[in-house]
């Protein structure tokens, strides 16, 4: 099954409703509405300050919208803290390199998913791995990082702790995966890979994404359906067909 | 009421003192995120070394003055900053700021092994006498040290505003990287930063050794009492630090008077841990955006 | 290869841990009570920088209050074991180790909630303020406390009907206890709960993103480092027997935690390390007459200057430099071996 199909059936998980954020005079996020149904691929492009970034704080928490209202499977979210978000299934990488430096790569995917199982007491008597120890493995194997299973994940290149960084985020078998440029600094060998892996984990675990990316041929080939942005606005919704083909979007990037 | 009298000024004056340590502390913190525990310690030492080239030296007293100033300015301006906040600092703020406890530790140590246990008399520029004003009995001294410190700090304001050399300090202050791009010699700002905190330091330890008398354990009274006011006014700002000080000293000298002297220390502590409950950028300070 | 991380190396600490008290246990037997005296009192140490590394080393948050919470300890269990004790000679101590463990926890979620909301530097000066309110209350209460007094006749713990009067049998008392707590304190930290610490220091914003509960786990950390603190308190009273304020002071926190620092901060053996540091080193430095700790201070600094990770930091620094000079070595023989060919 496609996720072309996942598309024409799938109920909205995430809504974004008139949400705007200002700074002072400037309206960074100008009442953007939109939604990407259940296990879609979203991905989000615009040119630089655009206002993407700040809509995806807004919808993590990071930062208080100034209007509007977020959604998550019918339910209202806008506003909540990073951890009550990630603990009603949203998760998230980072553009910046996010990981444990000092933690190996398999204690940093066992943090990722240990908050999410038994309960605080469990936590303290219970295993050392929280029970999660097959599941890190298996992501370990997903993620081809089995020869560095029990490195510092601070001594990986930069391409193997993007890697790292997106397979936290898959952990806790997330409703919603906010992946924030992760294509960005990675060459093109693990480029390729990275996009193979998360069209695959779509596929398997079923969860939402939505994709901020710079990288065209990226988001082009990975998602399903894309939402251009720029001024804050959204400026063109559609396949990425669709998008390529739209001159609104032409004029946006080339026009000036 | 002329008891009260007496007290705001005996508190104006020893929080002008309070804010020439404070000033000095924000200073280098805001040039190179020093936090310095041993700021007290570096108030308290000058006085020390002043009476330590009068006795070991035999010098008369304004030479000795003199060689103290110096000595300081070049170890705890100068080598303070090349020895101990350059290397420290490429490993982080926690590091540096331990580093600065061992060194207040150090100091204290080594002017009660080097110079005396015991509190000495500090020679006074003012006579200890006392005028009579609106009916209250007003110390001589205390006048004295208010108004020098306070002509010390519009000094240094009018430096830090009106001069090109005080205006490059201060950019560098508050942003140090565009501070580079726009040519300014940062290096030597930073240094000069740490050359003012030090001569702060050395009018402050003037000014209180003889009222308190000079004594090794006198930084650690002084010492928190910079850091209270300095957070309370406002870390990043010189006129904070200004503010917080006076709070600090009437607080210190009211409470003195009016709570019992056994929990006297304890009423400052109480004003700082309410300021960063409640408005933990500090009287003066701007409000940072959240970002968690 | 890459160096292991600070939580796959606990195994290898708790094996260090084991031998060492095992080795302990005999140590003393023809030493004078003075020098059963400075090790007892370096295990003591040890157990207060333990509970604070956890605070400090392990979850990153500063606390220069870990004095304050000996001091704590140790006035409870004076006032639960003397003059009879509140449940008679057998009972009262164990009760007060209890007492002593739970108060300081109490204290160090209290003190933990500004941390919630104020981070950095601001947090060691609350901590500040908390530790000079303690040793005022100490030095001023004196119906209490005995104030500048002191507070006498603490009397040593009841074990199997035996009374540890005999400072070798109180030592032997005191490594159980001292083995007990790093053991407990070794699961904690190799359990799901030691990695949410370690994430709290690393990275906090990540950390929240991944679910963990930051509130819980900053108060944790400062009850549990505090309850350390508390514990050490209830083994040091009745191991001098005698208290006054003078060793809860100020001061007192600021070299607890250079102990923690010197030790190297977030290494499971640092705080035993630090303390032989900080309390053993200045016992022997006695013969300096009064200049210990001019001479302590000044060791700190050169060392804190050389390796800001402290000793154990250094430790490893030393072996990651040869282990580079070593591996820089063998890529130069098969160069060489490469070049060599026709």
């Amino acid at each position: 099954m496609s996720a072309r199909d996942h598309l024409a059936r799938g109920a909205p998980m995430l809504r974004v409703e008139n949400l705007s954020k200002h700074f002072g005079g400037i309206r960074a996020v100008d009442d953007v509405t939109f939604e990407v149904n259940e296990g879609e691929i979203l991905g989000i492009i615009g040119p630089n300050g655009c206002g993407k970034s700040t809509l995806f704080n807004c919808i993590l928490g990071q930062l208080q919208p100034t209007d509007g209202r977020v959604t998550l499977g019918g339910e209202e979210i806008t506003g909540l803290f990073p951890a009550d978000l990630n603990r009603r299934g949203v998760s998230r990488t980072f553009q910046l390199l996010q990981v444990f430096p000092n933690l190996t790569v398999r204690e940093n995917l066992i943090l990722a998913g240990q908050e999410h199982v038994g309960s605080m007491m469990s936590r303290l008597f219970g295993p050392r791995d929280a029970g999660l120890g097959t599941a890190a493995e298996k992501m370990i194997g997903f993620f081809n990082l089995g020869h560095l299973a029990d490195s510092k994940a601070g001594g990986l290149s930069y391409g193997q702790q993007k890697l790292l960084d997106a397979a936290m985020a898959f952990m806790a078998g997330p409703r919603l995966v906010l992946l924030d440029e992760p294509a960005g600094g990675v060459n093109l060998t693990m480029l390729a890979s990275l996009k193979e892996r998360l069209r695959a984990i779509n596929r398997e675990q079923g969860a939402t994404f939505v994709v901020i990316e710079h990288n065209m041929d990226f988001v082009m080939s990975l998602c399903d359906r894309v939402i251009v942005m720029a001024e804050g606005k959204v400026l063109a919704t559609g396949t990425p067909d669709e998008i390529r083909a739209d001159p609104a979007v032409i004029e946006a990037y080339l026009g000036h | 009421m002329d008891q009260l009298l007496q007290l705001v000024l005996a508190g104006l004056a020893t929080g002008s003192i309070y804010a020439l340590a404070a000033i000095g502390f924000t200073l280098v913190w805001q040039t190179s995120q020093t936090i310095n525990f041993a700021q007290g310690e570096f108030v308290m030492l000058p006085a020390i070394l002043v009476l330590a080239a009068v006795k070991f030296l035999h010098l008369p007293l304004p030479a000795a003055v003199l060689l103290a100033t110096g000595a300081f300015l070049l170890l705890f301006g100068f080598g303070f900053k090349k020895f101990l906040v350059d290397p420290m600092l490429r490993h982080g703020v926690l590091p540096l700021a331990i580093a600065t406890m061992a060194l207040s530790i150090l100091m204290k140590e080594g002017a009660k092994d080097g110079f005396s246990a015991e509190a000495q008399q500090f020679p006074s520029l003012v006579p200890d006498g006392a005028v009579n004003l609106f009916g209250a009995t007003l110390s001589l001294r205390d006048i004295a040290i208010f108004i020098v410190a306070v002509v010390a700090i519009v000094l240094l304001q009018l430096f830090v505003t009106r001069t090109r050399t005080g205006r490059m300090m201060q950019a560098t202050a508050q942003n140090p990287d565009v501070a580079k791009i726009l040519g300014i010699p940062t290096e030597q700002m930073i240094l000069l930063t740490f050359l003012i905190n030090a001569g702060l330091a050395v009018l402050a330890s003037f000014l209180i050794s003889p009222i308190y008398l000079a004594k090794f354990s006198n930084g650690e009274v002084i010492g928190t009492a910079a850091f209270i006011a300095a957070i309370v006014g406002g870390f990043n700002q010189v006129r904070g630090a200004l503010l917080g000080g006076f709070i600090v000293g009437l607080v210190d000298n009211l409470a003195a008077a009016y709570v019992s002297s056994a929990y006297r220390a304890a009423v400052p502590l109480a004003l700082l841990v309410l300021v960063i409950l409640f408005k933990p950028e500090g009287l003066l300070g701007r409000k940072e955006e959240r970002t968690v | 290869m890459t160096p292991p991380s600070p939580l796959s190396r606990l195994d290898l600490n708790l094996l260090v841990l084991l031998l060492g008290a095992a080795i302990l246990w005999f140590v003393p037997a023809g030493m004078k009570s003075y020098g059963i005296y400075v090790i007892s009192f370096w295990l003591v140490m040890s157990i207060a920088a333990m509970g604070l590394n956890l605070t400090l080393g392990y979850a990153g948050l500063k606390s220069l209050a870990q004095a304050a919470f000996l001091g704590i300890g140790a006035y409870t269990t004076a006032l639960m074991t003397a003059k009879g004790g509140i449940a008679g000679p057998v009972w009262s101590w164990p009760l007060a180790f209890l007492a002593s463990g739970a108060l300081t926890f109490l204290a160090g979620i209290l003190l933990g909630f500004p941390a919630l909301r104020v981070k950095f530097h601001y947090l060691a000066f609350v901590t500040l303020a908390f530790a000079t309110l303690m040793f005022l209350i100490f030095r001023n209460e004196q119906w209490l406390t005995g104030g500048v007094y002191g507070f006498p006749n603490i009397p040593r713990p009841t074990l199997f009907g035996v009374k540890l009067l005999n400072d070798l049998a109180f030592f032997r008392f005191l490594l159980v206890v001292t083995l007990a707590l790093s053991v407990a304190m070794w699961w904690l930290l190799r359990s799901p709960w030691g990695r949410a610490f370690m994430a709290l220091r690393e990275n906090p914003l990540r950390a929240a993103s991944l679910g963990v509960n930051l509130r819980s786990y900053t108060l944790l950390a400062f009850a549990i480092g505090a309850g350390y603190g508390g514990f050490a308190g209830a083994l040091y009273a009745p191991m001098v027997e005698f208290i006054d304020p003078a060793p809860f002071a100020i001061s007192a926190s600021f070299v607890l935690l250079l102990t923690v620092v010197v030790g190297g901060q977030g290494y499971f053996l640092g705080p035993f390390l630090g303390a032989a540091f900080s309390y053993v080193l200045p016992e022997m430095l006695r013969v300096t007459g009064g200049y210990y700790l001019l001479v302590y201070a000044a060791l700190v600094l050169a060392l804190l200057l050389v390796s800001p990770q402290g000793l154990l930091g250094l430790v490893e620094k030393l072996r990651e430099r040869r282990r580079v000079k070593a591996a820089q070595a063998m890529r130069d023989a098969s160069k060489v071996m490469l070049e060599a060919r026709p």
